[in-house]
């Protein structure tokens, strides 16, 4: 009784606005620019003279602003500090990867007399330890272990952070409940005090710090993406998902991740920065892995030395004040580029 | 048999330890092909009302029953072919699209997650479902910032109906939208239902698109519907003293605005006042209306109301 069919005939009944002849002039009108694919209701909807959606001109779609990454890339690469970060890093990965080409002897063997001064010997442009090693081969190989280091424990980290984080934000209630216990415990504890405990129990070796770095860094990961995604999960668009049946994981990985990522790699950025000073922090103490050099080992072993040759600790000091210095720079650049409060995407 | 049917329907959210009744008993049923029109305050529940139907909130009690089957337990695949028959279109067409995500993501993913084309055709089939909204295909390749307000609504359609469902619910969908631009997508929405034989339930705070696009209005008040009927009915004759004054605050050209037709604001849903939920900021309120809480009864030609000084008499 209360069908579409009964629809017409009461708008005319009722609404006075459009007289019987309006009506045809405006059934005309809508029927002759209508293309005659669709003849279907003028008569449905007597007092109306706009045109419908589909009807309108949308011959041009225009391109109202550049696509989201590529105007992301641009903002980064006109930011001047960015670029400086991106250039320095770019040297120390240079150097990492051309280590072996550069200096194919193993850097922990003597190569020449040592303590000579950076200048002395035009062999050695940044001088010798005190047994006689090459202090830039060794920085050179040095920054191969910092990097991979500081690289693999991000990634590492990145992975449990966001697994943990996203399945607490997502799904809420008990889960949320658990899982931010156990980010909470891992915070409790101050963090360098657990790598060394972590890298006391376990053989120190490269992968073994890497993940050791890891488990102190994933927390403040884990509680970013949580944050994230129960933000992000009140959206329309995940509602939309949802209604259309879309599963968890789909949800998660496809509709929400994506979106919140921005302000996890502006964050994956410094973490590599603080993985390598770990790293160095470590190295530095001995607890390093003692078959690699690394910049924190070349550090503490000029320690002895630094009244008398005080730049086996500076060479590898500033080595690691660069790197830092770059990733912090790529970081702030990244966060400008990304985050569209600050007028980059958006 | 209606193809939705709402049964007594309570939901509600937990809120600092106390329930705030969204949906308090509601009922109502749509039938195949007809457009249902919902109107009432913002915070009347009239969203909350649209996602227990989507089941994006699981109701408290009550049922929704659609084409037979009752929703509100369903799990795994008989929800998820529950799903392909019913779909949403949102609100704010700047918030229901991914902004990470091209359309020809956004369109063929619901074909993918339902398996319902050859992988091979999906794009061709969401490049039609464009040019069924007045998009053209080039639109496949852009992301939705690139899209106006009226076109990221009609792109919003697309994707509810790329699904090729039998009832959209409609939550206020041009309601954020330019007044030249909702004619437009109003007119795309009732050549869509005629040329799919689709149903609404068309959810709106504004009675004028309602009674352009609805078959029969249901008027809603904090959680709980107080008035049904054809449009018609209901505009020329409205019962409850708060679809008068709904009625009365539409403006018409060459009618001069007397005093504000309804003083006060909407209660809280955590705290509903007693008897007759209206009665606060009722004009016609009496002793009887403090205590008891109107029942919604019906006055036979599809009307039904609840108000307790409404007509005795059936209408016809």
């Amino acid at each position: 009784m209360h069908g579409t069919d009964t629809f017409p005939t009461g708008a005319r009944a009722t609404k006075s606005l459009a007289t019987e002849a309006e009506d045809r002039a405006a059934a005309a009108a809508l029927g002759a620019e209508r293309s005659p694919a669709t003849p279907t209701e003028p008569e449905f909807w007597p007092n109306v003279h706009a045109p419908d959606a589909a009807r309108t001109v949308t011959a041009d779609v225009a391109r109202l602003a550049p696509v989201g990454r590529r105007h992301a890339l641009l903002v980064f690469l006109s930011n001047p500090t960015a670029v400086a970060g991106l250039l320095i890093l770019a040297v120390v990965v240079g150097a990492a990867l051309a280590a072996p080409m550069l200096f194919p002897d193993d850097p922990l063997e003597m190569a020449g007399r040592p303590l000579q001064w950076p200048g002395q010997n035009p062999r050695f442009p940044l001088g010798t330890d005190a047994l006689g090693r090459d202090v830039l081969a060794g920085l050179v190989h040095g920054a191969r272990v910092s990097l991979l280091v500081g690289a693999s424990a991000t990634l590492a980290g990145l992975l449990a952070g966001i697994l943990v984080g996203a399945t607490a934000g997502y799904f809420g209630g008990v889960v949320d409940d658990v899982l931010t216990k156990l980010i909470e415990i891992f915070q409790t504890v101050p963090g360098f005090i657990l790598l060394i405990v972590l890298v006391a129990i376990t053989q120190p070796s490269v992968p073994a710090i890497a993940l050791a770095i890891a488990a102190v860094s994933w927390p403040q990961v884990a509680r970013l993406v949580r944050a994230q995604f129960r933000a992000i999960k009140e959206k329309d668009f995940v509602a939309a998902a949802r209604a259309l049946g879309f599963g968890h994981g789909r949800i998660i990985f496809r509709e929400i991740l994506p979106n919140a990522l921005p302000p996890v790699i502006v964050l994956a950025s410094v973490t590599v920065a603080t993985a390598i000073l770990m790293e160095s922090a470590l190295s530095f103490m001995g607890l390093g892995d003692p078959n690699v050099v690394s910049w924190g080992s070349m550090i503490g072993t000029g320690r002895d030395l630094l009244r008398t040759a005080w730049y086996l600790s500076a060479v590898p000091g500033v080595a690691i004040v660069l790197t830092v210095l770059s990733l912090n720079l790529i970081g702030d650049g990244l966060n400008e580029a990304l985050n569209p409060r600050l007028g980059g995407e958006g | 048999m209606p193809l939705l049917s709402v049964e007594n329907l309570h939901a509600g959210y937990e809120s600092g330890g106390r329930l705030l009744r969204a949906v308090d008993g509601v009922s109502f049923a749509v039938e195949p092909g007809e457009t249902v029109g919902l109107v009432g305050e913002s915070g009347c529940g009239k969203s909350s009302l649209a996602k227990v139907i989507m089941r994006l909130v699981s109701p408290a009690s009550g049922r929704v029953v659609f084409d037979g089957v009752d929703v509100g337990g369903l799990q795994g695949a008989p929800l998820k072919a529950y799903r392909r028959q019913a779909q949403i279109v949102f609100q704010d067409p700047f918030a229901s699209l991914n902004p990470r995500q091209s359309i020809a993501e956004i369109l063929t993913a619901p074909l993918a997650v339902h398996g319902l084309v050859p992988r091979g055709e999906r794009l061709t089939a969401a490049g039609d479902a464009l040019e069924r909204v007045g998009l053209p295909r080039e639109a496949l390749t852009r992301y939705p910032h690139e899209f106006s307000g009226g076109q990221r609504q009609r792109l919003g359609i697309a994707r509810a109906l790329i699904l090729s469902p039998r009832l959209v619910i409609c939550d206020e969908p041009v309601s954020a939208l330019d007044l030249s631009i909702q004619a437009q997508i109003l007119n795309l929405l009732a050549r869509l239902k005629a040329e799919l034989g689709l149903s609404y339930l068309f959810i709106s705070h504004d009675l004028s698109v309602v009674r352009y696009f609805a078959d029969r209005v249901l008027v809603m008040y904090l959680g709980r519907i107080v008035e049904t009927g054809s449009w018609q009915s209901i505009f020329a004759r409205p019962l409850h003293p708060y679809t008068r004054a709904l009625i009365e605050a539409v403006p018409t050209p060459g009618r001069r605005r007397h005093a504000a037709p309804l003083s006060g604001d909407l209660p809280s849903a955590r705290n509903v006042p007693p008897g007759c939920r209206f009665h606060p900021r009722c004009l016609l309120a009496t002793p009887l209306c403090t205590q008891s809480d109107p029942a919604l009864r019906p006055l036979g030609a599809g009307r039904a109301v609840a108000c307790h000084h409404a007509p005795e008499e059936a209408l016809h």
